[in-house]
């Protein structure tokens, strides 16, 4: 097996809720104690994202997926593990070293109404990132680049002088997808680049997607929690539950033989053309909060195999007959 | 009789350089314990449907034509105070974003009584009774703790359920549910769609469900309307639509989706996006996007065709049903 592009380590991040030191101090029973809170949003998270790929990450709100895109993306320092690009390893890079990895690597975000400054015309927006990036370039190379991306996501190059506002979303959503590849990156995070998108609007910025893949070898890491979008899209997939990765596997193996009973509950519950009636796995309560994290496998107050070691003993990924690396006591035992 | 019958129906809105139709010729009808799904992307006018129906456009939106007809009398043209009476009693409602909907600095057993009250001549005693049995019916854990709670103390699953209970609380013969659970997550999603659907037969409640999801409609309703730019375009048994959709628009809507599509392939694309109600097109309002657009579709609004069980606004249909007609009478 090649190298990984980008390899994810024990990556976890808390993000603290307790405020300063003054606000942490309460007085219990006759003495000072000092209380720590935090959301555990990541808690031990291991990826690769092999070249040319697309790696997406799966889970409901609050699992810690767009925590893990931005994480990737140095738009968060992560409180434990590490990231490596290429080889290298890229989240404790000095700002000045880390200047080539923000070229190669480049995000897309959920809501094209705010990831676009309303103040700049989409001229202005696309040439920001080439001029900082290729401070020597001349004003005809920029201009023949900011072509060049406008001609391939298909926006007309006559747009220039206007500004965010006078778009549709997924005119916008295009907008913002030129001005990640005007620098030409290897590596894309698209953070839910398409839920924010009608229907007939999705399918066009998905095949949008799909064709800068194919003729610029991109690698993406795909944040969303529409599996539909996964299984036409992913190469891989990653299930993600309160900041672990619960079940990894090819899409085609994930959608056709899921293992965790949290995927299988997921797969089950969306809702399909073909199906007159809902017909899905029912699970119990809700997402616990990441404040307190459960004991033990952290579904296993939901799951319907749970038994003791669920909940004292927490799930490793392993890898089974299918391929298919999944953290799951019932699975390891035989029990599912 | 329909239960609810809406007759074509015009909605404007007055702004400055004159009005803007957003909705044009809308006719359809709900019968009793019927489940009728209403599609369409942004801008269709799908919501403004579900809130005109109550008469709940806001300045500057208005009804400027058609009849809305429960139980035979027009909610168009009655009193506010008249339609007070039918609003939440009649004909409930369900908003998409719970939080909103939901009065944060009141707990929910004083929403729900208040609720009740406003219609009942009862004791509150006896109305915080019926919110207890409704909050049971949609299977909240520990129903009594849930009445002294706040808003902000419930997730967002738990505080659409309490919305259900609101719709039920006096029986309502409608609930019109506006995207009920396009905030919520999938597994959430699809329990709360399962709860609606089964208390909806259960009780014998007609729902009008307005949502963008096609997988949805297809699994909750009978019968399901699609709309495009303020028109209905195609209505008719949702099983037949979702099988094999007449209108070009909703065979795109259909083909667009990824679940339709091979693993890896393009995905069908409708080419464009929905106009503003700024500039609507002429003739046909979809024809800049569609592929078989002729010159008589920049003419016209297309008349509704029948094809099956199923209702069409498209000349495309229209002649294809005329050659089949004409193929057998040539036959025979």
């Amino acid at each position: 097996m090649t190298s990984p592009l980008v390899s994810i380590r024990g990556l976890e991040k808390r993000f603290d809720l307790s405020g300063s030191l003054l606000e942490q101090i309460t007085f219990e029973g006759g003495r000072f104690r000092r209380k720590q809170e935090a959301v555990h949003a990541i808690n031990g998270v291991d990826l690769e994202v092999q070249k040319g790929e697309a790696l997406c990450v799966v889970g409901e709100s609050g699992c810690g997926k767009s925590t893990v895109a931005r994480t990737v993306m140095g738009l968060l320092s992560p409180s434990a593990g590490e990231i490596h690009y290429d080889g290298q390893r890229i989240d404790n890079l000095e700002r000045k070293d880390s200047l080539p990895y923000r070229r190669k690597m480049q995000m897309i975000f959920q809501n094209p109404y705010a990831s676009l400054n309303p103040r700049m015309t989409i001229q202005q927006t696309l040439e920001e990132p080439i001029r900082f990036h290729h401070p020597d370039w001349s004003p005809v190379q920029v201009r023949d680049k900011i072509h060049e991306v406008m001609h391939s996501v298909g926006i007309d190059q006559d747009w220039g002088n206007r500004f965010g506002h006078e778009f549709s979303g997924g005119q916008r959503q295009r907008i913002a997808i030129a001005r990640a590849l005007a620098v030409d990156p290897e590596f894309i995070v698209a953070d839910e680049p398409i839920s924010a998108l009608d229907v007939s609007i999705q399918a066009q910025v998905l095949n949008l997607l799909m064709d800068a893949q194919e003729s610029r070898g991109l690698t993406y890491l795909f944040i969303t929690h529409d599996l539909a979008v996964v299984e036409h899209f992913g190469t891989r997939v990653a299930v993600m539950y309160l900041g672990r990765v619960c079940e990894l596997a090819d899409t085609k193996t994930l959608f056709s033989a899921p293992r965790h009973p949290y995927t299988q509950a997921l797969l089950s519950a969306i809702p399909k053309l073909e199906d007159d009636r809902p017909n899905h796995i029912r699970l119990k309560g809700e997402v616990p909060t990441p404040v307190n994290l459960p004991s033990g496998c952290v579904f296993h107050g939901r799951c319907p195999y749970a038994n003791e070691r669920c909940r004292q003993e927490v799930p490793q990924l392993i890898t089974t007959d299918g391929g298919t690396q999944v953290a799951c006591h019932a699975v390891e035992e035989g029990r599912l | 009789m329909a239960l609810l019958e809406v007759k074509d129906l015009d909605v404007r809105f007055a702004v400055r350089g004159g009005d803007l139709t957003a909705l044009r010729g809308i006719s359809f009808s709900l019968d009793k314990g019927e489940r009728l799904g209403l599609v369409g992307e942004s801008g269709a006018g799908k919501s403004v449907a579900a809130f005109s129906i109550l008469n709940l456009i806001a300045q500057p939106g208005y009804i400027a034509g058609g009849q809305i007809l429960f139980e035979g009398k027009d909610l168009a043209a009655m009193s506010e105070r008249e339609l007070r009476r039918i609003r939440g009693n009649r004909i409930a409602m369900i908003f998409q974003d719970p939080m909103m909907t939901l009065n944060p600095v009141l707990t929910i057993g004083t929403q729900m009584v208040e609720a009740i009250l406003a219609h009942r001549k009862i004791s509150k005693k006896e109305a915080r009774a019926i919110a207890l049995d409704r909050l049971q019916k949609v299977q909240i854990p520990s129903p009594e703790k849930r009445l002294d709670q706040y808003p902000h103390e419930l997730s967002g699953g738990m505080r659409q359920r309490v919305i259900i209970a609101i719709a039920l609380l006096l029986d309502p013969e409608i609930i019109i549910a506006d995207e009920p659970t396009t905030a919520l997550d999938v597994t959430i999603q699809a329990e709360i769609m399962d709860l609606l659907l089964n208390l909806c037969e259960q009780e014998n409640v007609a729902l009008m469900l307005i949502t963008h999801d096609l997988g949805v409609v297809s699994q909750v309703t009978q019968r399901m309307l699609v709309m495009y730019s303020g028109r209905i375009i195609e209505q008719g048994p949702t099983r037949e639509i979702i099988n094999d959709a007449q209108h070009p628009y909703t065979q795109g809507l259909i083909n667009a989706l990824p679940q339709m599509g091979e693993p890896g392939e393009r995905l069908f694309q409708i080419p464009g996006s929905m106009p503003s109600l700024k500039n609507v097109p002429s003739g046909c309002p979809f024809h800049p996007r569609c592929n078989f657009a002729t010159e008589q579709c920049k003419q016209a609004m297309p008349e509704y065709v029948r094809s099956g069980n199923v209702n069409v606004a498209c000349y495309e249909v229209a002649n294809l049903i005329e050659q089949e007609k004409r193929m057998q009478e040539a036959e025979s």
